[in-house]
């Protein structure tokens, strides 16, 4: 079993059934199905709360999603830690800035990842609160429950993200 | 056995939470959908990783949701879809997950495993648009986002078909294609 743990990759077949079954197992449990981008507004709520006082509550937005250390928030640090756990576990975990597809196109410039990697967060962050859900929130959770409008936003991810990539390293033959 | 008062259960959740994601980052970190490489590798259409990932998901969920929720397990959660919001939300985030090269919840995974560009670029850009959001929202939600609402929230609902023939036909449908692609060598 250990051995199984240490392993780098796992099949992503056995890696998907096992994600559809702890979104299934989430809805019995907690009522909600996994999404990640809430999380996000859920910090940022609370940091503006931090810098600019309880007022911020009173945002139309931070009504719908009031800013609290909650059950959407706490999936963030949760799979910062999961992540982390299975990259020491096999050994494969590392601290990088540019990664490698990204040098091999655009050069090792920090600077240049960064950028790109805030702007590229800005428009996902929009985005993600726009649709109502990231790949996650409806591209699984929201697909699974055969909803359209998640269905709809998915293949717009796709869309958007497979126009972005071919535009940044051309179309691939 | 009835869950309604674990729902209710503020502190239970925050924990449940936090071991939900816990078990969804180990996965996606095992799964490789919290690398750039791999990432951009799907959406360059060169290696199907994350697909495959997503699709044997939604087939097991798919089944499970369909089976809890006649069996009173789980509530669906679904709203009613939008062009407006949907469409053009979903190409707008699609344009930052080509440029970044995560998404929301990868970009959590990729700093676990150490990337420090999902860090200092990914999960700072994510706080500062979710932030414009929050500020535009007012002037969006009861224009734009209701734009072109489509009043069938469900696909059987959609389609006019019994559920559990939907369910079924889309099992099937992402396993043929599944194969498909291992056949052609993807």
């Amino acid at each position: 079993m250990n051995g199984f743990l240490a392993l780098p990759l796992w099949s992503p077949y056995l890696v998907g059934v096992c994600i559809g079954l702890l979104v299934c197992l989430a809805l019995v449990l907690s009522d909600r199905p996994i999404g990640c981008s809430t999380g996000f507004v859920k910090i940022r709520g609370l940091a503006e709360q931090i810098c600019c006082g309880k007022q911020i509550q009173e945002k139309e937005y931070y009504q719908k999603f009031p800013p609290a250390v909650d059950w959407q928030l706490m999936i963030l640090p949760g799979i910062i830690i999961g992540a982390f756990l299975s990259s020491f576990i096999s050994g494969t975990f590392g601290l990088f800035l540019v990664p490698p597809l990204w040098a091999d196109q655009f050069g090792s410039s920090a600077a240049l990842r960064i950028l790109a990697a805030v702007t590229g967060g800005i428009l996902l962050g929009v985005g993600a609160r726009w649709a109502g859900g990231c790949t996650s929130g409806h591209g699984i959770s929201g697909s699974l429950q055969l909803s359209v409008g998640s269905i709809l936003s998915a293949a717009c991810f796709f869309v958007g993200g497979i126009a972005m990539a071919m535009i940044l390293f051309g179309v691939p033959l | 056995m009835n869950f309604s008062q674990l729902h209710k259960n503020k502190k239970a959740q925050v924990v449940l939470g936090l071991c939900f994601g816990i078990v969804f980052g180990f996965l996606l970190q095992k799964g490789g959908a919290t690398s750039y490489d791999v990432i951009m590798g799907q959406l360059l259409l060169t290696d199907f990783t994350v697909f495959k990932i997503m699709a044997s998901a939604v087939a097991v969920g798919l089944v499970g949701f369909f089976l809890l929720n006649h069996a009173g397990y789980a509530r669906r959660h679904v709203k009613a879809g939008a062009i407006g919001s949907n469409v053009v939300g979903g190409l707008i985030f699609g344009l930052g997950f080509g440029l970044l090269g995560y998404c929301p919840g990868t970009v959590a995974g990729a700093v676990g495993q150490g990337a420090l560009d999902a860090l200092f670029g990914g999960f700072v850009g994510l706080l500062i648009g979710v932030g414009i959001f929050a500020r535009v929202y007012p002037s969006l939600h009861r224009t734009l986002l209701t734009y072109g609402t489509i009043k069938k929230e469900t696909v059987h609902e959609l389609l006019g078909l019994p559920e559990w023939l939907v369910v079924i036909g889309g099992c099937i449908g992402i396993v043929a294609f599944l194969y498909l692609l291992e056949v052609a060598g993807f």
